[in-house]
Formats: C-alpha cells, sequence, structure tokens
C-alpha cells in the first residue's frame, strides 16, 4: 500500500480547499434556489465571435499556434489596449496569450517567486493568489483593504506591508468580491511608495471593461513609475463573455515576459487555437457589444445597490466588477450564518465575504451576473429574511 | 422621449416606477411624466402579459393570413387594413413587401371559427384579391419571452 499522505507534495497539503464548495453542494440540491452566486457573466458570447471560432474550425485551424499566441492576435490585444487604456506593448516579445488570466497569473507568480520571496496580497480579493504565491514557495502578506477606504489599498497599509524580502504585489482592481477600483490618483500613491524599489506588480485587470466611474479604468501600467515594474494581465472571460473559452493574457517588460513564456511553453505549449481566431473577431469588431452588455450590468449594479439600502444591508456604490459587496454587521450574524440560513430558510444563495480573506466578516458577496427579475425576486427573499431577524 | 425608458418597458411592463428610476439613474417624477407623455403621444399603446395558452385547457387557435389586396386610388391599403383591423378577432395586420400585401394574424375559439371568419368577413372582401390561411401549431417564442420550459441557467457551481 502506498502512503498517499507522504508522496504528495507539503505545500500542496497544505492549501485549504475552497470552504465554499460545500455551501455550492448544498445549494445545488435544492431545486427551489435563487443564485446570486456565480461570478461568470449570463450574456452569451456574441454570436459573431462564436462564428469567427467555427469558421476558423471549418477552415482546418485545429494546429498548435506559436507558443506566444497568434501574431494578430498579439497585435489586436496591443491595439486593444491602446485604444482603450492608452498602455502599449510590443506583440513580438511583451505579450503572452494565455489559458485565461489565471495561468498568466500563476506564470508571472512561478516567473517572478523564489522561495522566501514576500507576495503581498491584498484581501478581500479572488482566491486564487494566495495558494499561486505559496505553490511557488513564497510567502503571502495580507493586507485586508478596509470599508472606510472603500477597500481600496492605501498608501500607508502598503508601506507598511513592505520588507526587504518583499519581491511581488499583487493589485487585484477592479476587485472581486468587494467592487473597489483604483483611481488616477490612488495608483499614483501606489506608485510613490514603489518608487526606487524593485517590486513588481501584477496587476489583475481582468474586470477592467466593467468600470463605472466616470474616469473609466485606469490601467496600472498607465501611471507614471510603475510601466516597468507591471505586468498587466487581462482576458476575454468577463469583457467579452467568453469564460468557457479560456483565454487571458499577459503583457510586460521583455526581460520579464520571455521567462514567464519558457514556463508556458513547458506547461501548456499554447492556449486553445479556436479561442485565438474567436478572440481576434472579439477584439476588432465587438466594442459596440461590450458596450451593451456594460450598461446591462451597470442598470443591474444601481438596482441591487439600491435594493440592499434599502432593505438596511448597508451597501458602498461598487464601481467595478459585476458584485455588490453589502455589511450585513447589522443584522448581528457571522457571514456565514447570514448565508446559510438565508439559503436554507429562503433559498438565496450568496457567498460569505470571509471566503475572499479574513477581512470579508461582516460581508456577502453578492453577484448580479443574473436578469434583472431574477435579482428582483432575490432581494425580496432577502428582505423577508433580514426582516424576520429583527422580530 | 426616452427610448432606454421604452426598451426597459418593453422587456418588461411590470417593472415599478422606482425600479424603472433606479436602473435609469433618473428620478421617479421623471418616469411618470415620462411614461404620461408617451402614453398621450400614442407610443405606449398598452400592456399585456405574454400568455402560453397551450398550458390552458380549450385554449385559442391562431392563423396567418395572407391577403392580396387591390390598393385604392389616393388611400393605397389604409382603408381595407383599417376595417381588418376593426374585428376583433384580429391579433394583428401588417403591410408587407413581397409576394402578398396583408399579413393578418387572427384568433378564435376553434379551427372552424377562423375558417368561417375567412370565408365570411375576408375573403367576400371588395378589395380582396385573394387569401392564404395557414394554422399556428406551436408557439416557441412570444414577444421575445421563450415558451418552452426546462431551460436551466447552464453555468457551473465553480466558486469564482
Amino acid at each position: 500500500m502506498i502512503d498517499y499522505g507522504s508522496v504528495l507534495n507539503n505545500t500542496v497539503k497544505e492549501i485549504k480547499p475552497s470552504g465554499i464548495r460545500k455551501f455550492f453542494d448544498i445549494a445545488a440540491t435544492m431545486d427551489d434556489v435563487i443564485s446570486l452566486s456565480v461570478g461568470e457573466p449570463d450574456f452569451q458570447t456574441p454570436w459573431e465571435v462564436r462564428k469567427a471560432g467555427i469558421t476558423s474550425l471549418e477552415r482546418g485551424k485545429t494546429k498548435y499556434t506559436s507558443n506566444r499566441g497568434l501574431d494578430n492576435l498579439r497585435e489586436e490585444i496591443n491595439n486593444y489596449l491602446t485604444r482603450k487604456y492608452n498602455i502599449s506593448y510590443d506583440p513580438e516579445s511583451e505579450i503572452l496569450v494565455t489559458v485565461g488570466g489565471s495561468e498568466a497569473i500563476d506564470a508571472a507568480v512561478r516567473a517572478i517567486v523564489s522561495p522566501g520571496d514576500e507576495v503581498i496580497i491584498p484581501q478581500p480579493s479572488y482566491v486564487c493568489y494566495e495558494p499561486i504565491a505559496a505553490l511557488a514557495g513564497g510567502k503571502p502578506v495580507i493586507i485586508e483593504t478596509k470599508a472606510q477606504d472603500d477597500f481600496k489599498l492605501t498608501k500607508k497599509q502598503l508601506q507598511d506591508a513592505i520588507t526587504d524580502k518583499t519581491k511581488l504585489l499583487i493589485l487585484p482592481f477592479p476587485n472581486n468580491p468587494t467592487g473597489a477600483v483604483m483611481e488616477q490618483k490612488d495608483l499614483e500613491e501606489i506608485s510613490d511608495v514603489l518608487k526606487g524599489t524593485n517590486i513588481m506588480v501584477i496587476s489583475d485587470e481582468i474586470y477592467s471593461e466593467l468600470t463605472f466611474t466616470n474616469g473609466g479604468h485606469i490601467a496600472t501600467a498607465s501611471v507614471k513609475g510603475m510601466y516597468e515594474r507591471t505586468i498587466t494581465v487581462n482576458g476575454f472571460s468577463k469583457a467579452f463573455s467568453m469564460t468557457g473559452w479560456r483565454l487571458g493574457y499577459a503583457c510586460g517588460p521583455k526581460e520579464i515576459m520571455s521567462q514567464i513564456t519558457k514556463i508556458h511553453q513547458f506547461a501548456i505549449m499554447c492556449a486553445p487555437t479556436t479561442s485565438q481566431y474567436a478572440a481576434v473577431w472579439a477584439l476588432k469588431h465587438c466594442d459596440e457589444d461590450v458596450e451593451h452588455m456594460t450598461k446591462e450590468y451597470n442598470r443591474r449594479r444601481r438596482l441591487i445597490t439600491k435594493g440592499f439600502n434599502d432593505i438596511g444591508l448597508s451597501c458602498r456604490e461598487p464601481l467595478g466588477a459585476f458584485y455588490a459587496f453589502p455589511s450585513i454587521k447589522s443584522t448581528g450574524l457571522s457571514s456565514e450564518e447570514f448565508c446559510e440560513r438565508l439559503l436554507s430558510e429562503y433559498r438565496v444563495a450568496v457567498v460569505p465575504g470571509t471566503a475572499f480573506g479574513k477581512g470579508g466578516e461582516g460581508f456577502i458577496r453578492v453577484s448580479y451576473c443574473y436578469s434583472t427579475e431574477h435579482i428582483l425576486e432575490a432581494l425580496d427573499r432577502i428582505k423577508k429574511f433580514v426582516e424576520g431577524l429583527k422580530k | 422621449m426616452n427610448i432606454e425608458l421604452l426598451k426597459l418597458l418593453y422587456r418588461n411592463a411590470k417593472y415599478t416606477e422606482e425600479e424603472l428610476a433606479t436602473m435609469l439613474d433618473i428620478s421617479e417624477d421623471e418616469v411618470k411624466a415620462e411614461i404620461k407623455q408617451m402614453t398621450k403621444d400614442g407610443i405606449i399603446c398598452g400592456y399585456k402579459a405574454v400568455i402560453d395558452w397551450e398550458k390552458i385547457d380549450n385554449p385559442y387557435v391562431s392563423a396567418i393570413i395572407e391577403l392580396n389586396v387591390v390598393p385604392k386610388a389616393g388611400i393605397g391599403f389604409e382603408e381595407v387594413a383599417e376595417q381588418i383591423a376593426s374585428y376583433d378577432q384580429v391579433e394583428s395586420v401588417y403591410l408587407m413587401s413581397g409576394v402578398y400585401d396583408l399579413n393578418v394574424v387572427v384568433r378564435a375559439k376553434t379551427l372552424q371559427d377562423i375558417a368561417r371568419f375567412v370565408a365570411r368577413e375576408l375573403a367576400t372582401m371588395e378589395t380582396v384579391n385573394s387569401t392564404a390561411t395557414h394554422f399556428v401549431l406551436r408557439r416557441y417564442k412570444e414577444l421575445d419571452s421563450k415558451l418552452f420550459i426546462g431551460e436551466k441557467d447552464g453555468r457551473g457551481q465553480l466558486f469564482i
């Protein structure tokens, strides 16, 4: 008999499985559950994009592409980033097409972090950064962003977290789950703190198209002093409703990108060919579709924010991504208790804030990737639940 | 005139004024005033539920009738179209491009009722040259609403 406990990698064994899994499994067994838990667009991939994928298959485009991705896809990624965010990368040496933003993050962290290096991760945030840093032998250093700072990373917090071992800062904005965004002045402050250091930044901007500030999304790399230290990660999942196509990209200084490309080359070879052809079409022709989806998300965002505030669960205006992050502190329940009771008593599934880090206690994450009718029905049930708690 | 307000009402006429105001980021009073004005101007002509009649007993039957009509000098198709539209059985009347002129959707209790209506009322009109009646067998989508059930949220319960 093999003792599997002893054959497994220790770091892997120490990674905690997502606690939310159990919760989702329970929800899946109930047939009258109304969910606001899925962090995936409800829109279909625009038809023209799907057709571009089909056409590529009909034309026999079924082989590997180059490791970095199709030439014209990298060119279109550069055109897109220039057009939208005023940053530019050399398609030959500074852009890598990856299997979703997730692979880009993983490969970038592995390329930069050596054992013992500290990786600063603001939380609440998406759950992948901590385990990825740990797998690379890095030491995650958590900064808890605060509601009173609108869940932004502040200059002070960053200064306090930096040591001589700090190698990398993750900037997960627009943020899942808080909906926080970093605006021009916020990023300038971060740039000031990092000035003169060798600290690199991975800026996960997967939700960039879903930014609802007047100024729109500000790419970290577009801020003075940041370009040379930033790896910009983005992708097609959220902006173009292309989650299942698994396509993202990383852009940054060529000295770093050539090393990231080695990891990608040996672990992945190349991103899916069909998806790459579809993505070329998306970047060239789908600005209007993106605008349409963003407008719809924006309406739902206003509806859900007002809905929670009317119920008495204080909810800051989320300025990015497609989540609201209302406070449930007034109910006296913990985030997990709130979610469990809401699910079992009123059949609504939302995610406890603690799933995204300890700092999420007292909050719940509510996705608005659902039709307005669905959202209104869920709000109605949540209202009844909260009113019942007061009695 | 607020086109975005119209689009939302066309999607779901049951949104409350408060919900419409929130979604459009305008005041409730503005929503009320806009709806009132657009109704007065005949832009908003009515509100209806989308009903799948097949799910109840004794449902209606419907037919689409293609009419070839001789247009009248000066008034064209208007007179006959308005005359046809005045029947209660008639759900909609469209002037068409192509091989026929008027497309009339008729609703009645039975197939025989529709047949009688076509034979007695439509075919006998002086300006109507010919009719072709197509009975509707099944509706799959009506006014943007899908009428088949069992369509589930296909998204996996991934934790993202």
